[in-house]
């Protein structure tokens, strides 16, 4: 957390529309001309239950939620169980608040809603705002909210005194408000609002504490997106017009967004009895020649081997994405990790070959899944969308222009009805859709309903028409030809520079290597690092395969040590890297994170000062240092 | 112009063209039932006029799933349990095809239990064969959903202590809206319940007994077999739920008893799933598959369409 900076969280029970009124805040700010970057923690629960958004705002581009934060706003939880003292999950009420405090800055603030929390619940809450210089604001903000219009309007009161103390211009917001309220909410808001802002301008020291709200201003338009969003949009821009799924957290907001847009776009969503039949009929309609999709996140995942396995051997193109969570098990479904990688990269029985992105953010999730229709489609491949429940649900600002792209809705290799006259066919008329041969492993598919396209498709090994077969000759000549796409999609791959990225100066001492939603933070790091005259550089893979070996290799050959930063307890993607690479064990470390929360920058920073330049101890058990193998 | 012209064509189609011209010819043992089903459906498809290019036939495991090897048209040979989902997906996208799924007892009312009740509960305009053996065959004899109590295998050396499913009054209880039992001893009427069930706009189910001469040694069961709506023994009305749920219950009470019921049991006419999702707009007019070859279509950009709101 910089000077110049806000880092504002919002907190209250499942329910309170901290999600909303936090969207809204944001994108105000953005509006405003200003960076912005949301944190969402949230339990798995409809209503009640410690929850809070983070916003950092900054003047410059923010690629992370920040270190802590500066300023709470603590609502209360209208939902809260177990108020009693000594009740298992503790006593709610006051969460908003005292779960809150740890993180807070020295010097912060603390807005509360005194209709709804009382201090003295808390334990030594005054000596601790004593210790930390924290400013208190307790403002009945319930009873305002319930003076001009109702009691959930009390979110709008602590949006009108965040402004009235971190010197948000008070049109900022409003003028939001009346984009997104009907009128008959929007003007009891209002009055909200205006009493809110004006009482703490008038009654409280509303300039003491430093923290307010940079200047700022963008190039050109921005949007504000999530990662759901940008794959949801990625696949529209490819022409995807079929989705099957079942909901599950956090995949669910790609299934919704879908939902809600495809048939606006004359395409079709379906939502089914479980994960095996949300995969096959994404499978059933690619098939029928549609671009299609399926997705979930790791249980429902699981359900979803097979039908991945049957588009492996049939050749079918299918694009399917995986939020991942906390596991294993039901884990923690509202919170983010990152050890879903091997289950994605090998379930289902036999050789697997897929192709798999793991997008940093949302703007490579828009690239990357059209990427992945492409090579699917284009292959006849599984395609593998990897994220988590961090870079799904974080807001962020991103140029509009990154979205100003022509959609491209080619089936791929599909061939024609006036092709198949001159195509092969076997004796009995069926096409041989699966022949020996092919161009990067790839032979053209016909569509049923085509005439002269007959074959058969099976889950079997086959003949070139489909016909179940055992040969072994055949055998090899099929297995050879599936595996060699792997290779001809490496080489695409190597030319794309929407994939991996590198970060830092190029002839540093030290590499961290990350992959997926980490990245940012991870470049975070490396800027503060390099300030304090460490020399690191980072290289944040999104291609978990076809592995980039000779990228990797060359990034790992350039400096004297790695430290592989991942969300997971198995450094599992660091193991991917030492399988790809055949070597390096000795000179790759790692840093992991598996307590739910996604690594803050300065765990990285300490991370890496602590455990490479130093060759100490980390203190405390939030990161876990792992040696390399010479260690 | 479709890209599709194998669909609707309406040319004369004789029962033979679904005969691969080669190899292979069916694996099913000497007496298999399974030969009764290929035949009924050839029979059928002949004379529904159609086209071996614009008919999928998605199949699951087992014996059963051999059937479009045997049967020359599109086929998809899926993985146990899962042809319904496959197929559902193919007649979404593409609804000018003829889509039928087929499996085993213990494809279709055991391990893909949930789509079958799925599939029939949205009433997907498809036409599901199940091979009603009473037997796992392929995998040698094990005792299989619909096999009767008492059933003894390798896998159930004291007697199987399940009752078997009720694949009728299940269906109905679902929302199939077309429901019907022939048997492979009856290709006639086996014939012509399948034309009645592709013609049906629905989810048309048929339970087909096919009788597996190697591993239920009572092959003979399914002979002679009534047809309950032209025996003059049972009387009731296939359009009225009340009266087919119970006919379908004396059905499955007697078929272990040695009495083969046979005919159809339900016939709704509620509108299919395709023609309640378009009446919401959530299936466009045209067939979704024929937009990827059309160059004239314009196709919508994020851009425009929905970039707005985050703005």
């Amino acid at each position: 957390m910089t000077d110049d900076e806000l880092i504002w969280r919002i907190a209250g029970g499942s329910g309170d529309g901290i999600a909303s009124t936090s969207q809204n805040f944001a994108k105000a700010l953005m509006r405003a001309g200003l960076h912005v970057f949301t944190h969402r923690h949230y339990p798995s629960r409809i209503r009640g239950g410690h929850t809070y958004t983070e916003v950092r705002v900054s003047a410059d581009p923010v690629k992370s939620r920040g270190d802590g934060y500066n300023f709470l706003l603590a609502l209360g939880d209208s939902f809260a169980r177990n108020p009693q003292e000594n009740a298992y999950y503790g006593n709610e009420e006051v969460k908003p608040l005292s779960e809150n405090l740890d993180e807070l800055a020295e010097g912060g603030v603390i807005v509360y809603d005194s209709g709804l929390l009382d201090t003295d619940d808390i334990p030594d809450f005054d000596e601790r705002v004593e210790e930390n210089g924290w400013h208190v604001y307790d403002i009945d903000l319930r009873t305002i909210a319930r003076e001009h219009g109702r009691e959930v309007m009390r979110n709008t009161a602590g949006v009108a005194v965040t402004c009235a103390i971190a010197g948000i211009e008070p049109q900022v917001i409003k003028s939001l408000m009346e984009d997104t309220m009907s009128e008959k909410v929007f003007e009891p808001n209002m009055s909200v609002f205006d009493d809110a802002y004006d009482t703490v301008r008038e009654e409280f020291d509303a300039d003491a504490p430093d923290v307010s709200v940079p200047e700022g201003e963008h190039d050109e338009e921005q949007v504000l997106i999530s990662g759901s969003d940008a794959i949801a949009y990625g696949a529209l821009d490819e022409g995807c017009r079929f989705i099957a799924g079942y909901p599950m957290t956090p995949w669910t907001e790609v299934f919704t967004i879908m939902s809600q847009n495809l048939p606006e776009v004359g395409g079709i969503s379906e939502q089914v009895e479980d994960e095996i039949a949300a995969a096959a009929l994404a499978v059933g309609a690619s098939h029928a020649g549609v671009k299609a999709m399926s997705g979930s996140s790791g249980g429902g995942f699981a359900l979803m081997s097979e039908p991945l396995g049957l588009a492996e051997m049939t050749e079918t193109p299918v694009v399917l994405v995986e939020a991942m969570r906390a596991g294993p098990s039901t884990g923690m479904p509202t919170k983010p990790e990152q050890a879903d990688l091997e289950h994605v990269l090998y379930t289902s029985q036999g050789d697997s070959h897929r192709v798999v992105f793991a997008p940093s953010d949302a703007e490579e999730a828009y690239k990357q899944t059209r990427r992945a229709f492409q090579i699917a489609y284009e292959y006849q491949i599984p395609a593998i969308v990897l994220y988590d429940q961090k870079n799904g649900g974080e807001l962020r600002n991103v140029p509009a222009s990154v979205f100003d792209e022509e959609p491209n809705p080619d089936i791929g290799s599909v061939i024609t009805e006036a092709e198949l006259e001159d195509a092969p066919h076997d004796p009995s008329g069926k096409y041989n859709r699966f022949q020996h041969e092919g161009e990067n492993g790839v032979s053209p598919r016909s569509v049923p309903g085509q005439k002269g396209g007959r074959y058969l498709a099976t889950g079997n090994e086959h003949m070139p028409a489909g016909h179940i077969s055992e040969d072994p000759d055949n055998r090899i000549n099929q297995v050879n030809r599936r595996m060699e796409k792997m290779e001809a999609i490496r080489a695409d791959l190597d030319n794309d520079e929407d994939t991996n990225t590198h970060y830092g100066p190029e002839d540093a001492e030290f590499g961290i290597l990350t992959f997926g939603s980490q990245q940012g933070t991870v470049e975070e790091a490396v800027d503060r690092l390099n300030d304090r005259d460490h020399s690191v550089k980072m290289l944040g893979v999104s291609e978990m395969a076809p592995y980039p070996v000779e990228e990797v290799t060359e990034f790992v050959q350039s400096v004297d040590e790695v430290l592989v930063i991942e969300m997971n307890a198995s450094a599992q993607f660091r193991g991917l890297t030492q399988k790809e690479l055949g070597r390096f064990g000795e000179k790759l470390s790692s840093l992991l994170k598996y307590n739910g929360n996604p690594f803050e920058p300065d765990e990285i920073v300490d991370g890496f000062v602590t455990s490479i330049v130093e060759d100490g101890t980390l203190p405390g058990h939030e990161t876990k240092f792992v040696p390399a193998a010479s260690d | 112009m479709s890209a599709f012209s194998a669909i609707g064509e309406h040319a004369e189609h004789d029962r033979n063209e679904y005969t691969p011209g080669v190899e292979p010819q069916p694996t099913w043992c000497p007496g298999c039932g399974d030969f009764g089903v290929l035949k009924a459906l050839k029979g059928a498809a002949a004379e529904l006029g159609l086209s071996p290019e614009e008919m999928l036939v998605c199949t699951g495991i087992g014996c059963s799933g051999k059937l479009n090897s045997y049967f020359d048209s599109y086929g998809f040979h899926t993985i146990h349990g899962r042809s319904l989902p496959i197929a559902r997906a193919a007649k979404l996208a593409n609804p000018g095809l003829t889509v039928i799924a087929a499996g085993g007892d213990g494809d279709g009312y055991g391990i893909g239990g949930n789509h079958f009740m799925h599939s029939a509960r949205e009433n997907h305009d498809i036409t599901y064969i199940v091979f009603n053996n009473e037997i796992f065959g392929l995998t040698k004899g094990q005792t299989s959903p619909t096999s009767p109590k008492g059933h003894k295998s390798k896998t159930q050396p004291h007697g199987s202590a399940k009752d078997p499913i009720r694949p009728l009054s299940m269906s109905l209880n679902a929302g199939a809206s077309y429901i019907a039992r022939t048997a492979a001893v009856n290709p006639n009427q086996a014939k012509d319940i399948i034309v009645e069930a592709v013609e049906h706009d629905g989810f048309s189910h048929i339970d087909f007994l096919t009788q597996c001469p190697t591993w239920n040694k009572d092959a003979k069961q399914y002979v002679p077999y009534i047809d309950v709506n032209e025996s003059e023994d049972y009387e009731f009305d296939n359009t009225n739920r009340s009266e087919a749920s119970e006919m379908m219950f004396e059905t499955e009470n007697v078929l272990n008893e040695g009495t083969v019921l046979t005919g159809r049991y339900y016939v709704d006419d509620r509108p299919s799933y395709q023609q309640e999702k378009r009446q919401i707009g959530e299936i466009p007019e045209e067939p979704l598959a024929e937009r990827y070859f059309d160059d004239s279509y314009e196709w919508e950009r994020v851009y425009d369409t929905f970039l707005d709101k985050h703005k």
